[in-house]
């Protein structure tokens, strides 16, 4: 099989500029549920470029920050939440 | 003891399935195998003191090898299907911007808090529908993006999922 | 001819989480925006990183084995997504519901009435 290297690579910057589109929403709002939500979107395509970029490189390395990454980012998410439930 | 059992199991093999790959017995160095049990332990320990001061009960039910198949085939059978659906359905209405929204309720009836979690979950995940909240009685509420039916019944959001998810959960 | 398979995964995950991105400006209010992020990007994430499972995998089957981590690591991290992304979605849902953001254009909310009627 060939390297797929370039392709991968490919993969994760079309990964980025559609972060981009969701970080346009992010500065947007107009509520605060709406930036969350943004930032999630965010967060799962930070984890799949990750693994995109750790298969590119053939590093595991990688791809445990990208499990890391997606726990934290789960727990964020959840506390954002309570707060905004708080200041209900 | 359960408890314990549960966490120190669920994180074992965790943490086995991170460092497979690492020597040769059988995948594993022996020094990832000693680490591993001595985290395992540790992290059941706390887990299982955290889950106490929240009033979470686990259950020997989570071990059963069964209740894991019948999940491998949701997961994978009607769930995926389900998925692929909600995906295209959503596609369409992103291109076409045909949308009625709208928050319905409706009542389950699942005994333990863990299949209600499960449910919520598959429903998020299909057409057309996102749960929004749950009540103390276990009342869903639910998102629907296109509502055909202000008072539906459990089918219409769900279809079989309620049946499978008591088999795996309850 | 796996470069195929690798490909058609890699491009089908992409066109969901583009679906995913643009469902943000195209649907109206925070509760139909999240119908589209959560589903398009959780399916579209794991095709993806289905495509780096397959990767690793003809990797291995082609003699370099110590690659096949790389697709039981990518395995991991799209269960990972599946699992928590739902919830996510759910604790922010729930949470604007009750931070006072209301459904625009909802034909039904049985929710706020049912918080009338002391919830």
């Amino acid at each position: 099989m060939i390297p797929l290297t370039n392709e991968l690579l490919a993969c994760a910057g079309a990964l980025a500029a559609l972060m981009l589109v969701c970080l346009l929403r992010v500065a947007k709002g107009p509520t605060a549920p709406d930036r969350v939500v943004a930032a999630d979107a965010i967060n799962t395509m930070v984890v799949v470029a990750m693994v995109l970029i750790g298969g590119a490189f053939r590093e595991v390395i990688y791809i445990d920050i990208a499990i890391i990454y997606s726990m934290l980012s789960f727990a964020s998410t959840l506390f954002i939440a309570k707060h905004l439930e708080a200041n209900a | 003891m359960i408890a314990f059992a549960v966490f120190f199991i669920f994180s074992l093999l965790f943490y086995l399935v991170l460092t497979a790959g690492s020597g040769n017995i059988v995948f594993w160095a022996p020094e990832e195998l000693f680490f591993g049990v001595l985290f395992a332990a540790i992290t059941a320990l706390l887990a299982k003191r955290l889950f106490q001061a929240m009033g979470i009960k686990p259950t020997a039910r989570m071990l059963s090898p069964k209740r894991w198949l019948i999940f491998l085939v949701y997961a994978a059978g009607p769930f995926f299907y389900a998925m692929i659906l909600a995906n295209i359905d959503v596609a369409c209405r992103v291109i076409t911007g045909k949308i009625k929204p709208g928050i319905v309720k409706i009542s389950p009836g699942m005994k333990t808090d863990f299949s209600t979690t499960m449910l919520a979950n598959s429903i998020t995940l299909t057409p057309g529908t996102l749960s929004v909240d749950v009540d103390k009685k276990g009342n869903l509420y639910i998102h629907w993006i296109f509502v055909k039916d202000k008072q539906p019944s459990v089918a219409d959001i769900c279809g079989s999922f309620p049946k499978w998810v008591r088999r795996i959960a309850e | 001819m796996m470069e195929i398979v690798v490909y058609a995964l890699l491009a089908i995950g992409l066109f969901f989480q583009a679906m995913g991105a643009i469902a943000l400006h195209r649907f109206p209010d925070v509760y139909t925006r999240m119908h589209g992020t959560t589903k398009c990007t959780t399916l579209g994430s794991i095709f993806m990183c289905s495509g780096v499972v397959v990767y690793g995998a003809v990797l291995a089957f082609s003699g370099e084995a110590q690659y096949a981590i790389l697709s039981v690591h990518s395995l991991v991290a799209a269960l990972f997504l599946l699992l928590t992304n739902p919830a996510g979605a759910h604790a922010i849902a729930r949470a604007a519901h009750r931070s006072g953001v209301m459904p625009k254009l909802a034909v039904v909310d049985r929710l706020q009435e049912a918080k009338k009627d002391d919830f």
